[in-house]
C-alpha cells in the first residue's frame, strides 16, 4: 500500500506532462515539434530492434567502460592521495585547475591523438565521470573520524587492513556521492562524444536524423537517452541502499 | 606544603614505565604545554586510577602511553621497549564510544576485526568473541549494528573488543562519563571482575573521585596543566569489592575525602609553575 502510494506520487507529475503535452501539440503542424504519440510510435517501429543492437550497444559499452574506469581509478587514486597529507597538498592545486576544464573542450584534442575510434570517447567520458569520484573520494578519506582513526591504530591495523577495513568503508558515503555525480556526466559525454565524430552509437545516430529531418526517430532516440539515465540511477540507488545500509541506518537512528 | 610526590613503587615487577613524560601541543596561536613531568611505573598486574581535573592532561598522557602521539620529551618504556608506535600488547578503551566503534560492522565483527587483523585462527577467534560478549553481557546481540544499542551497551562492545584483544595493558578513558548510574555501577565491577580473571594491567582514567578509589588499587591525582603528579596514592580496601558495602567503609570515605582535597587543590590552579614558586618561597629565596 504504502510502495503504491509513493509509486503513483512519483508518476503523477510526469503523466500530467505528458497529457499538457498531448493536448497541446494535438494540431500542432510544424514538423520540428514533438508529439508523444509519434515519439512513442518511432520508438517502437524504428528503434526497436536491431537498430537498438547496432546502435545503443556500443554506446553502453562506451559508457559502461568509462565509467567502470573512472570509478576504478579513482576510488584507488582517491584513497591513496587522501591519506596523504602531502601527496594532496601536491595534488590540490593541479585538480582545482582541471577540474575547471569543461571536459567536452578536449574532445578535438582527444580525437587528433587518440582518433576517432571507441578510444577517444571512452577517454572522455573516464575523464569527466573521474574527477567527482576522485575529489570526493579524497574529501571522504580526509574527514574519517579521528577517534575511529586512532582505535584502528591501537589495534595494530596499518597498511593494507587499515584500508580495507577502515579508510575505505568510512569514506564509502563520499565515494557513492562521487559516483551519482558521475552517473549524468557519464551519459552527456558519451552523447556529446558520437555527435562530434563517430560512426555508431546514440549520438551519432540522432544527428544522422535531424541532418535528414525524421524529426520522430530523433525525438525517440532523445527518450531513449532518458530512459537510460532513469534506469542507470535506479540501479544505483539500488546498489546504494545495499552498501550504506548501515549509513542510511545510522542516520536514521540520529534523527530519532 | 610538600608536593606529595611519593612514587609509589608497584608490587612485582614493572610492566609500563612512564619517564618525566612532557607534552608540548603546537597550535596556530603557539605552543601549548599540556603536560609538564610526568613519572611513574605500573607493576604487571596492577589496576592504577588516574585523576586530575577537566583539562588535565589525561586524555593526552594516554595517547602518549599507547603509541598514537610522540612526547616531547621523557619516553614510555612497555615491557622493556620504548614506545614509538602503537604497541601489540595495548588496548585502548576511548571516552567517546559512539566514535570508537565501526557502524558498518555489526556487533560481533567490531570484537572481532582486531584479532582478525591480527591473523588469530579462526576457531580461537570465535571462541575469544563469544567469550568477550558473553562477559560483558552482550551475547544475545552479535548481530545488531552499534548505532541499533543503546550508550552504555555500545560501551560495553568496546570493553568486550578489548577484553577479546587479550592486552597486557588495558587503558581506558573516562569510559563511564556518559551512561547512566546503574549501568555504570555495573561496568565498573565488569572491568574489575575481567581485571581480576585475565590478570592485566589497568590503567583507568576518571574525573569521578568515588569511582577512583572504588576501583584501584591506586591512585594518581595530577595537577592543573601544565601537569606533574599531585600524589601517588596506594589504596588501602579489600580486593573483593561491592558497591554497596565498599562504599561506605570508613577507610573508603577517608580516601575518597582525601582525593576529593587534592583534587580540590588541582583546581583551584596547582600546576608545575606554582608548584615550583611554592617551593622557591619555602625555600625562603
Ligand atoms: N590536539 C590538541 N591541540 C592543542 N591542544 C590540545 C590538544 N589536545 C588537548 N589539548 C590541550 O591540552 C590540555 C589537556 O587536554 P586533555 O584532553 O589531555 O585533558 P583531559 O585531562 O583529558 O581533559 P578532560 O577531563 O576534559 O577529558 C588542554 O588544555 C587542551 O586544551
Ligand atoms: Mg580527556
Amino acid at each position: 500500500m504504502k510502495a503504491l502510494k509513493a509509486l503513483s506520487a512519483a508518476l503523477a507529475l510526469p503523466i500530467l506532462i505528458v497529457i499538457v503535452w498531448w493536448l497541446g501539440t494535438m494540431n500542432e503542424t510544424n514538423p520540428f515539434v514533438p508529439k508523444p504519440g509519434q515519439m512513442l510510435n518511432d520508438l517502437f517501429t524504428v528503434w526497436v530492434g536491431p537498430l537498438m543492437a547496432e546502435q545503443v550497444v556500443p554506446s553502453l559499452y562506451r559508457l559502461g567502460v568509462g565509467l567502470g574506469a573512472a570509478i576504478i581509478v579513482g576510488i584507488t587514486l582517491g584513497l591513496l592521495i587522501g591519506a596523504s597529507r602531502l601527496a594532496r597538498a601536491l595534488t590540490g592545486p593541479a585538480f582545482e585547475f582541471i577540474r575547471a576544464v569543461p571536459p567536452p573542450v578536449l574532445l578535438p584534442v582527444l580525437l587528433l591523438i587518440l582518433g576517432i575510434d571507441d578510444r577517444s570517447k571512452i577517454f572522455l567520458i573516464f575523464l569527466g565521470c573521474l574527477w567527482p569520484i576522485l575529489l570526493n573520494t579524497i574529501d571522504g578519506v580526509r574527514s574519517v573520524d579521528s577517534v575511529l582513526a586512532d582505535t584502528t591504530s591501537t589495534y595494530g591495523m596499518q597498511g593494507w587492513a587499515r584500508f580495507r577495513w577502515f579508510v575505505f568503508p568510512a569514506a564509502l558515503p563520499r565515494i557513492m556521492t562521487g559516483i551519482r555525480l558521475a552517473l549524468p556526466i557519464a551519459i552527456i559525454l558519451m552523447v556529446v562524444s558520437e555527435m562530434y565524430a563517430a560512426l555508431d552509437g546514440l549520438g551519432y545516430r540522432i544527428m544522422l536524423f535531424k541532418q535528414t529531418f525524421q524529426m520522430g526517430p530523433m525525438w525517440a532516440g532523445i527518450l531513449i537517452i532518458g530512459l537510460i539515465g532513469i534506469l542507470m540511477a535506479g540501479l544505483f540507488r539500488l546498489v546504494e541502499r545495499r552498501v550504506l545500509a548501515w549509513y542510511y541506518g545510522q542516520r536514521e537512528m540520529e534523527k530519532q | 606544603m610538600s608536593t606529595d610526590v611519593t612514587g609509589t613503587t608497584p608490587k612485582g615487577e614493572v610492566l609500563l614505565s612512564v619517564q618525566g613524560v612532557q607534552k608540548v601541543y603546537s597550535t596556530p596561536t603557539g605552543p601549548v604545554e599540556a603536560v609538564r613531568d610526568l613519572t611513574f611505573d605500573l607493576g604487571k598486574g596492577e589496576f592504577a586510577c588516574l585523576v586530575g581535573p577537566s583539562g588535565s592532561g589525561k586524555t593526552t598522557l594516554l595517547k602518549v602511553i599507547s603509541g598514537l602521539m610522540p612526547a616531547t620529551s621523557g619516553r614510555v618504556v612497555l615491557d622493556g621497549k620504548t614506545i614509538d608506535g602503537p604497541p601489540r600488547g595495548m588496548a585502548l578503551v576511548f571516552q567517546e564510544y559512539g566514535r570508537s566503534l565501526y557502524p558498518w560492522m555489526r556487533v560481533a565483527e567490531n570484537v572481532v576485526l582486531p584479532l582478525r587483523a591480527a591473523g588469530v585462527p579462526k576457531a580461537e577467534r570465535r571462541a575469544r568473541v563469544d567469550e568477550a560478549l558473553e562477559q560483558v553481557g552482550l551475547a544475545h546481540v552479535p548481530k545488531s549494528y552499534p548505532w541499533q544499542l543503546s550508550g552504555g551497551m555500545q560501551q560495553r562492545v568496546a570493553i568486550a573488543r578489548a577484553i577479546a584483544y587479550r592486552p597486557e595493558v588495558l587503558l581506558m578513558d573516562e569510559p563511564f562519563a556518559a551512561v547512566d548510574a546503574q549501568t555504570r555501577a555495573d561496568l565498573e565491577d565488569l572491568v574489575r571482575k575481567v581485571w581480576k580473571e585475565l590478570g592485566i594491567t589497568v590503567l583507568f582514567v576518571t574525573h569521578d573521585i568515588d569511582e577512583s578509589v572504588y576501583l584501584g588499587e591506586r591512585v594518581i591525582i595530577l595537577s592543573s596543566s601544565p601537569t606533574i603528579i599531585l600524589e601517588d596514592l596506594r589504596i588501602d580496601l579489600p580486593a573483593e569489592r561491592d558497591q554497596l558495602e565498599t562504599r561506605s567503609m570508613p577507610e573508603f570515605v577517608e580516601q575518597r575525602h582525601h582525593v576529593y582535597e587534592q583534587i580540590q587543590k588541582a583546581k583551584r590552579g596547582y600546576n608545575a609553575d606554582t608548584a615550583s614558586m611554592s617551593a622557591v618561597a619555602a625555600s625562603g629565596v
